[in-house]
């Protein structure tokens, strides 16, 4: 396991560092159209081919791989924040409080999602930058996907509520947010790391979704959910395995990811 | 005796003479024809037609007065043996051909035809095909001469009134079936909804091939619903499927790297792709941007910059043509042939735009005032072909140092920003054109129009350009001389050419698919592309053991 860690270490590592060295790596950047070679075979100047447009598809990988790593965890994060603290207080306060959350939860996963999306996409400004618009697909995306988290940390800090050294603590006299913060918090730790951690690939996913819609990052800037959708109708993998690129390191990554954390968390 | 020369005519006699007879029973073998609908059909009713799915089993069931010819684009004769159009254009005769019943043995008259304009015309029904004839106010009246013989009158001259015909469905006047009794080659036979159309053969179909055999040839045409266009290539791939009407390059190069001889590419369509930039007075934006678009130096210039041939080989695989105008140059008759599509000339660009007052600095365009030029254009979110080419004017407007923002949005938003809001400021669509006349785009091209999409529905025309416009659309819709008409039409392209108010980018080839074992099939430009001639389609024997 340790070595396994060691390893998703690395990778991780090496990943971030490729990403952050995109502009060093691939000069010619993610947008300049090499229209003589669309859809090219990699080859020397090419690592990865070109894409349909012809545009190096190596830096689109290193430059999309900037933009999810960094993006699609902060969505993440924005997203167990508010779940911790619907779901986590709703849980610990019981009661009304958690009938009441539960219900709203239950209210938010059954809205529809997509047509929500589609009328905000709808009513922001035409005139965004690519990067403007990526940071508010995101922060969407985190504001949106914390109900389904919030459900799983309610029934957590719930069974915290009625456990044996909370009623202990209470005993001894602590109460209210000291309670919450000292003992049940610690102890759903490990609930919103695997949270956070599933919450990761599902962003990213829906951003690729959400270009469909119109909603995902705006070209020519790339990230994974955009080159995912280079894989949309593609029926050989055979014929062109180096499009398979940007979803197998979406897997080492995500898979890395998972490595990193520590046995409670996954158990979690 | 005969001599050895008079054996080897004799027998060569005898050959042809089995082939023929075996060419007439292929010919006769029947089968089943299977090809995909990529939606439901909205209706069964002819005069309702408004989607493709419909549209395509009226094709195959119905029976009409007039066919255009999908292959040359002529009108030719069907239940009408002739017609004569008055010299006013407001009146129509027709002499029907004798012996023609309908599917259900009910015969048919011009007691039909009657009833059917009667149909289309009422107002109540409310029919797409039946708006094409509103010509002016009042009702359209027919006179019965004899059962052979009628004539249909309107209260203003119809433009292009005998090819307006091609697309009503005749319907019986007294047969119990209503809509399901066909004068067509197919009788819709069974509906099952969201799998299939099964379509069986017309016994009573009138028309018979030069040996005599009635028409058509095939037994049934199943049409299986079908909107997932990959689903749709791999049951072709597995012989489950006969055609594929419309195919995008992308799949149609994948089908012709592995079979050639299954994918046609028939050459450029009508359909067309283009942009245009919003000039309407009270848009929500600055005013600045819509000095910029309202400028005819602008517009020239964007469309001078932009790379149409790169467009039609990197987008589209080369099947597709850099576009002239509103009208391709598959429109055999209407196309103005003097015209050309807008070459690359990103330097002519820059001097309009510098003649306009823009000024390049670091890389980018300002205007005289010091507003960086920027842009945003909207299409619609899903069309991978038009989000390509948008990407494409991007960079090739930034070479000019102008910021372009390319924004998906989901098509009904799309459509209430460019129709209702007016809040955009350039919008990238395409035109599916089905209709050859010019009368078909009055809805574009009037300045009154609702979809006269850089400037709709203006109470007087704001410019003189478009005034002229308006005037020629008028002239060559009032009129029967298509010479005039033509003379008219020529001009509007030249006037769009000039004032640039839409931007044609790139005209799409029709791209199909048609398996080994159809015979007889043609693959056009004009829709139904692959089963314009279905009468006279037929399968080879081994597909039928095979079903």
């Amino acid at each position: 396991m340790i070595v396994a860690r060691k390893f998703a270490w690395v990778v991780v590592v090496a990943v971030c560092a490729a990403s952050l060295a995109a502009n060093w790596l691939a000069p010619t950047g993610y947008a300049k159209q090499f229209r003589d070679a669309p859809s090219a075979t990699p080859s020397a100047q090419h690592l990865l081919g070109t894409d349909e447009l012809g545009r190096d598809r190596f830096a689109r990988v290193l430059y999309g791989t900037r933009i999810s790593l960094l993006l699609a965890p902060a969505a993440a994060l924005v997203s167990t924040l508010l779940a911790a603290l619907v779901g986590g207080l709703a849980g610990y306060l019981g009661g009304i409080w958690l009938r009441l959350a539960r219900g709203f939860t239950d209210l938010f996963l059954s809205l529809p999602w997509l047509f929500l999306l589609i009328t905000v996409r709808a009513l922001l400004p035409l005139n965004v930058s690519p990067l403007v618009s990526v940071v508010i697909t995101f922060f969407i995306l985190g504001l949106l996907g914390w109900a389904a988290s919030a459900r799983v940390l309610s029934t957590s800090a719930d069974a915290l509520r009625n456990s044996d050294f909370v009623l202990q603590a209470r005993a001894s006299g602590l109460h209210g947010p000291r309670l919450f913060l000292v003992h049940v918090l610690p102890n759903l730790k490990p609930v919103l790391y695997a949270q956070f951690w599933i919450s990761i690939p599902v962003f990213i996913l829906s951003e690729a979704n959400l270009g469909i819609l119109g909603l995902g990052v705006a070209e020519p800037l790339p990230s994974w959910g955009s080159l995912l959708r280079e894989l949309e109708g593609l029926i050989s993998f055979r014929e062109e395995p180096w499009r398979l690129v940007p979803l197998l390191l979406l897997i080492v990554v995500l898979t890395s990811f998972q490595l990193l954390l520590s046995n409670e968390e996954v158990t979690a | 005796m005969i001599g050895r020369r008079g054996c080897l005519r004799l027998a060569l006699f005898l050959c042809l003479a089995v082939l023929c007879v075996c060419g007439s029973t292929l010919a006769q073998s029947g089968g089943e024809l299977r090809f995909c609908l990529h939606s439901e059909p909205k209706t069964f009713d002819p005069l309702l037609v408004d989607d493709d799915s419909s549209l395509a089993v009226r094709y195959l069931t119905a029976g009409v007065l007039i066919r255009s010819n999908r292959r040359t684009q002529a009108l030719e004769p069907e239940l009408a043996e002739s017609w004569k159009v008055a010299k006013d254009g407001k009146q129509i005769t027709f002499k029907l051909r004798h012996g023609i019943t309908f599917s259900d043995g009910s015969p048919f008259s011009s007691e039909d035809v009657a009833f059917t304009i009667q149909r289309l015309m009422d107002p109540a029904l409310h029919s797409p095909t039946g708006d094409a004839f509103r010509s002016g106010s009042g009702a359209v009246s027919t006179k019965i001469i004899a059962p052979d013989q009628i004539s249909i009158v309107f209260p203003a001259a119809v433009a292009g009134l005998d090819r307006l015909f091609d697309q009503v469905a005749i319907m019986s006047a007294h047969s119990p079936k209503k809509t399901a009794a066909v004068l067509g080659p197919f009788m819709v036979a069974e509906y099952k909804a969201g799998s299939t159309v099964l379509l069986r053969r017309n016994p009573n179909y009138w028309k018979k091939d030069s040996q005599g055999h009635r028409l058509p040839y095939l037994d049934s045409i199943r049409l299986d619903i079908q909107p997932n266009r990959d689903v749709e290539m791999l049951r072709f791939k597995r012989g489950e499927l006969d055609l594929i009407n419309v195919m995008d390059s992308e799949y149609f190069d994948r089908l012709a790297a592995s079979s050639p001889g299954l994918a046609h590419d028939a050459g450029a369509s009508l359909d067309s792709e283009f942009m245009w930039f919003n000039q309407v007075a009270n848009a929500p934006i600055p005013e600045y941007k819509r000095a910029w678009f309202r400028s005819t130096n602008f517009r020239r210039a964007i469309s001078q910059a932009i790379n149409r041939a790169d467009m039609s080989r990197v987008v589209f695989n080369g099947h597709a043509q850099p576009a002239v105008g509103p009208v391709s140059p598959a429109n055999k008759f209407w196309f103005n042939s003097k015209l050309q599509a807008e070459p690359y000339r990103p330097v002519s660009a820059l001097k309009l735009l510098q003649s306009d007052g823009f000024h390049q600095q670091s890389g980018f365009l300002y205007d005289k005032s010091g507003n960086a030029v920027e842009f945003s254009i909207v299409t619609n979110a899903g069309n991978k072909p038009r989000e390509r080419m948008a990407v494409m004017v991007q960079e090739d407007l930034a070479d000019l140092g102008i910021k372009v923002n390319v924004v998906t949005l989901d098509f009904p938003s799309l459509i209430e920003r460019i129709s209702q809001k007016f809040n955009y400021e350039a919008a990238m669509l395409g035109f599916r054109n089905i209709d050859l006349d010019p009368n078909g785009q009055m809805n574009i091209w009037l300045s009154s129009a609702e979809n006269h999409a850089w400037n709709p529905q203006q109470k007087s025309p704001e410019t003189a350009w478009e005034a002229e416009i308006d005037r020629l659309m008028r002239a060559q819709a009032s009129t029967a001389d298509e010479k005039k008409r033509k003379e008219s039409f020529d001009r509007v392209q030249e006037i769009v050419a000039d004032q640039v108010p839409f931007i044609y980018l790139v005209n799409v080839n029709a791209l199909s698919a048609v398996s080994n074992a159809v015979q007889g099939a043609n693959p056009v430009i004009l829709a139904p592309q692959t089963f314009w001639n279905a009468e006279r389609l037929t399968l080879n024997a081994t597909v039928q053991a095979s079903r």
